[in-house]
This record gives structure tokens, sequence and C-alpha cells, in this order.
């Protein structure tokens, strides 16, 4: 469903993501994990048009967008969300959410009853008259989420819906996320919290500084050395191994 | 609460032109006159400076267009003036468009859309200045002629009824703004641009159309105040009062909102002449307590009076709730 091709982007000096690719099988929940500051949210930014990548393609169901606006790309079925939530932070809940709502409808109260549907699926149901200012973390991530439905994408992108919440929080909104894939929306979400990806993805896929280094099955790839090298530094794979060794 | 907003203003309009009909002194009513010129105007900012996020610092540039097309046309070409009024619209829309077409290419919000859009005014009140086709320096005058399809008339109430009327159906347009997917999308902007991409909104078209619309209403202003005063020159219509007075009465009153375009006018206008009449000989007084208003603004109601009673209700039903 979607392909990216050897991307790459740099920022003056620095090799943000360096010729990495990623693709995204329909149907799937699809993860990308990777340490602090690999470049998976660059990489976001660039499948969903938001930054211009210095090389590699874009494909989205068979055609090339890697030019395309991101409104474009939204319209095309492929929606977002933001690492550091972007509230409308003067709108209440519905009215946040029904400007996603608007892509498939121009009549303003069924935006608006959308949105309420919308806002009870994420469990933001009783605060939509809420402003979104006054959300807390836990509600602005769903906020971004029930936004980006509201669009009714093909393709969802999540960058870290999770982080920040605590581990009610978070056991309550992986059913959520399951349910969303189970609704026929492709899910591509970046998460560092490994529960979430062990519970949710089919497939996840490694950066780390720039580049894939792995990707497959999740329980596979976070046995793999280069993985474990690439979170906890230089020789920690062995040092496991010796110390699994010892105690065992 | 919105449609009782909107009920408020339309009444507020029909007491003011009941007044009128009633019988008002003649500079009370040139006051309510230039009140609502004032009011068109800073409706016109709004949709675009309050709504959109858009701060304009040169909607001289719009409502010049309109005063001189108004002016020009009659004059020059013989046109009847209320094609002459349509042709000011559409005239300030189209600079509204070029504006906006360059500022929104080029990304440019905040302080740099501010900046742009004053040299733009300042340019065209320099070319309109030294241009004979726009009179130069001299200005230009509107021939008197009474009737309604020259658009004078002798009893001066009749204008300001025909005033109260555009006024109501700026009213209305906002209200329709405030509803439709195209306001939803132009709020969005505002409140975060990037998110509303991210959301399929065009953010370019968007603006783009908030712009004309903008800059139409204000060039509407524009072609009746040339219309009431019957002579304009560079510095009256593109000069940047009026600039000034737009972006001041929308963000005193309450800027992005249905009303506070109107209430922001009615306010400075009406101070702006009780102290006139109180400090007597000391000019610039007004524009004194001008600037304290817009200092108690910021500091205290920065959402604008009409912001700032929303605000009260909003605690009010908060304590309610918590009690
Ligand atoms: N706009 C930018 N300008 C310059 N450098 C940037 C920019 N955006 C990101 N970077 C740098 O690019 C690198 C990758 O950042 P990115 O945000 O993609 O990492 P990440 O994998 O999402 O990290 P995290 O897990 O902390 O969210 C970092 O070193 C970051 O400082
Ligand atoms: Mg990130």
């Amino acid at each position: 469903m979607l392909k990216a091709q050897n991307l790459t982007k740099r920022f003056s000096g620095l090799l943000a993501v360096d010729n990495a690719s990623i693709e995204v099988q329909q149907g799937s929940i699809t993860g990308l994990i990777g340490p602090n500051g690999a470049g998976k949210t660059t990489l976001f930014a660039m499948i969903a048009g938001f930054l211009p990548p210095n090389g590699g393609s874009v494909t989205f169901e068979g055609e090339d967008i890697t030019q395309e606006k991101p409104h474009l790309r939204a319209r095309r079925g492929l929606a977002r969300t933001f690492q550091i939530v972007q509230p409308f932070a003067g709108l209440n809940v519905r009215d946040n959410i029904a400007v996603g709502a608007y892509l498939h409808t121009k009549d303003p109260d069924e935006a608006k009853r959308q949105a309420s549907l919308t806002a009870e699926k994420v469990g933001l149901g009783r605060e939509l008259d809420k402003l979104a200012s006054g959300l807390t973390i836990a509600g602005r991530k769903r906020l971004e989420l029930a936004r980006a439905l509201a669009t009714r994408p093909k393709l969802l992108l999540l960058d870290e819906v999770l982080a920040g919440l605590n581990p009610s929080e978070i056991r309550d909104v992986l059913p959520i996320i399951r349910q969303i894939r189970d609704e026929g929306v492709t899910i591509l979400m970046i998460e560092h919290i490994m529960q979430a990806v062990m519970n949710l993805c089919d497939t996840v896929h490694v950066l780390s500084q720039g580049k894939m280094i792995a990707s497959g099955e999740p329980r596979i790839v976070c046995n793999d050395p280069a993985v474990i090298e690439a979170y906890l530094g230089h020789g920690a794979a062995e040092r496991i191994r010796s110390e699994g060794k010892a105690n065992a | 609460m919105k449609k009782a907003e909107l009920l408020c203003a339309l009444a507020f309009l029909i007491v003011l032109g009941l007044l009128a009909l009633v019988g008002l002194p003649g500079n009370i009513l040139n006051l309510f006159i230039f009140m609502m010129i004032i009011t068109l105007t800073a409706q016109g900012w709004n949709l675009l400076g309050g709504y959109g996020g858009l701060s304009s610092f040169g909607h001289a540039a719009f409502f010049g267009t309109g005063a001189y097309a108004m002016t020009v046309l009659q004059t020059s070409f013989g046109i009847n003036a209320w094609v002459a009024l349509v042709c000011g619209v559409a005239l300030g829309a189209l600079v509204g468009a070029f504006i906006g077409f360059l500022s929104f290419r080029a990304g440019l919000k905040g302080s740099y859309f501010a900046l742009i859009t004053l040299a733009f005014a300042e340019v065209l009140r320099i070319l309109a200045n030294s241009w004979d086709f726009t009179g130069g320096a001299a200005g230009m005058m509107i021939k008197l002629q009474n009737g309604f399809a020259y658009l004078q008339f002798s009893d001066r109430r009749y204008f300001f009824l025909i005033l109260l009327v555009f006024v109501a159906l700026a009213l209305f347009l906002s209200r329709w703004l405030e509803r439709s997917a195209f306001g939803a999308y132009l709020i969005a902007l505002r409140e975060n641009d990037q998110a509303a991409q991210a959301l399929g909104v065009d953010i370019f078209r968007v603006k783009m159309q908030a712009i004309t619309l903008s800059a139409g209403l204000t060039a509407l202003a524009g072609c009746l105040y040339a219309q009431n005063f019957l002579f304009i020159d560079a510095n009256v219509a593109y000069g940047s009062w009026i600039s000034i007075e737009a972006l001041f009465a929308a963000i005193v009153g309450g800027a992005g909102t249905l009303i506070g375009p109107l209430i922001g006018a009615v306010l400075l206008l009406g101070l702006g002449e009780v102290t006139k009449s109180f400090s007597g000989g000391i000019a610039g007084l007004d524009l004194v307590v001008f600037g304290i208003i817009l200092v108690l603004c910021v500091a205290f109601a920065p959402n604008g009076i009409r912001g700032f009673f929303a605000n009260l209700k909003r605690r009010r039903s908060a304590a309610a709730e918590a009690a």
C-alpha cells in the first residue's frame, strides 16, 4: 500500500534519514521503532509531505506522490498525527475533529455529528464541548487520533500516540488502535513502548541513525543483536548474552 | 448563543435605524454614518485578520481602491453609482487576490504579512497621489446629484439606512462563515496551519478566498465612504489611518467574533467623539484615549470586549458547575 524507497533527508550538516526504505502492507499494523533522534519523525514527515526529501521516492497505492502537497495526500487517505500534539487550541473538541470530517462533507451539522461519533470511538465522548487547550496530555493524544480518523484515512501514521500516557491509559488506547485496524484502516506507528509494539504490530522496522537496520516480526527483530546494540550501545548484545549464560 | 449574538447585533442596527427615522441632530447622524462605514471596514478586516489570524496593516489598499473606483468611474466615465459600487467591490477583491497571491505563495504570515500589506497600501497611496488619472494630490470630487439611482440623498437618513443594510448583510456573511466548512478551515489554519494541512486543508486556497472576500467587503466600505463625503484624496483613501481604524475596531471589539467589529467601531468612535467634545482645543486627545483603550484591552481583554464577556460567562458557568 505504501512504499517509501531510499528516502534521504539532510538538515544542513546532519543526515537525519539516510537512504531508508519502508513498505507497509494493506491491512497491517506496522511498527517503526528506533532510539531517540533516529529520524523516525523525519521519515514520517517525508511520507506525509511535510518535508521534501533530498532523495528517494514515496509511492501510495501504486502512485508516486513524492512531490505532492500534504493536503492532497490527506485527501488520498493518508493521515498523520503529530508527536508534539498540534491541537486547534482555541476550539473545542468537537470543532477540532469536525475539521477532519469536512474532508467528506461540506455540511456543518453532518461534520459535527461525525465528529461526535469519532470522539466516542477514541473515548472523548464526554469532552466534546471542552476546549482543546483544557485537555490533559492523554486527552490531547486522543484528540490527535480522532482528528486524523475523522478524515477517514486508508493509512494512518501514528507518531508516538502512547508517549506520555500512564500504564492504565495505555491499556485503554491499545484496543482502540486495534479496532481501527479491524475496521479496515492500515496503520504505521512509531512507538517507544515495546509492550505496545509487541502487542499490536505485525511487522516492525528499526531505524537507527537514519538507517533501516532491521525489519520483520516483532519478536525476532527485538532479539536481533544489531537492534539491541542500536538501543543499548556497542557491545551490549554480547554483554547480555554472556550475562544470560552466567545466570543460566 | 451564536444566534443570540446575531440577533443582538441586528436589534442594535434596527434601533439605530429607528432613532434616525424619529430624528437625530445632524452631527449625531453624521457620527453614526461614519461609525457604520468604519464597522463595515472592520468587518472586512475581521474576515481575514480575525477568523484567519492574518492581521493586515494595509486594508487601506482595499478601502482606497473601492473609494477611487467609485469616484473615477462616476466622474471620469459617467458610470452609474450602483454599477460603480459593484465594480469597486470587484476591483478591491482583485487587489486583495493579487496581494494575497504574492504573500501566501511566499508563505508569509504574522508580522511579515502585516508589513507587506502596509507596503502595498503605501505604494498605492503614492501612486494615487501622483497620477493624473486619480486626480493627483488635489484629490477628486463626485458630482452632487440626488436620487436613489445616484446613491445620494438630500435626506441623509436614507444613506444611513442603506449603510445599515450593508452592515447587516456583512453580519450575515460572517455568520455564514462561522457555520461553513470554509470558515472552519479558515479558523483551523489560524489555530495551527500544519495540523490543518494534515487534515486535508488547502491552506493557500483558503487564505486566497479569505483575503478576496475580506478585501471586497472593505472596498465596499471605501465605495460608501467616497459616496458619502463626495471627495477623496490619496491620504484619505489609501492613508494608513483607515488600516489602523479597521484593525483597532476589530481587535478592541473582539477579532474573530461576529459582533466584535461593530462593538469596537461604535465604542472607539463614540469615545473619540466624547473626548473631542470635552477636551475642546487639545488636538489628538482622542488618539490618546484610543491608545489607552488598546493597552487596557491587551492587558485585560486579549480577545476583545466580546471575548471578555464570553470569558466572564464561561467562568461563571464553571463556578456554578463547581458549586
Ligand atoms: N527541522 C529540523 N532541523 C534540523 N534538525 C532536525 C530537524 N528535525 C529533526 N532534526 C534532527 O534530525 C534527527 C532526527 O530527528 P527525528 O525527530 O526524526 O528523530 P526521532 O527518531 O523521531 O526521535 P524521537 O524518538 O526523539 O522522536 C535529530 O537529530 C534531530 O535533532
Ligand atoms: Mg520523533
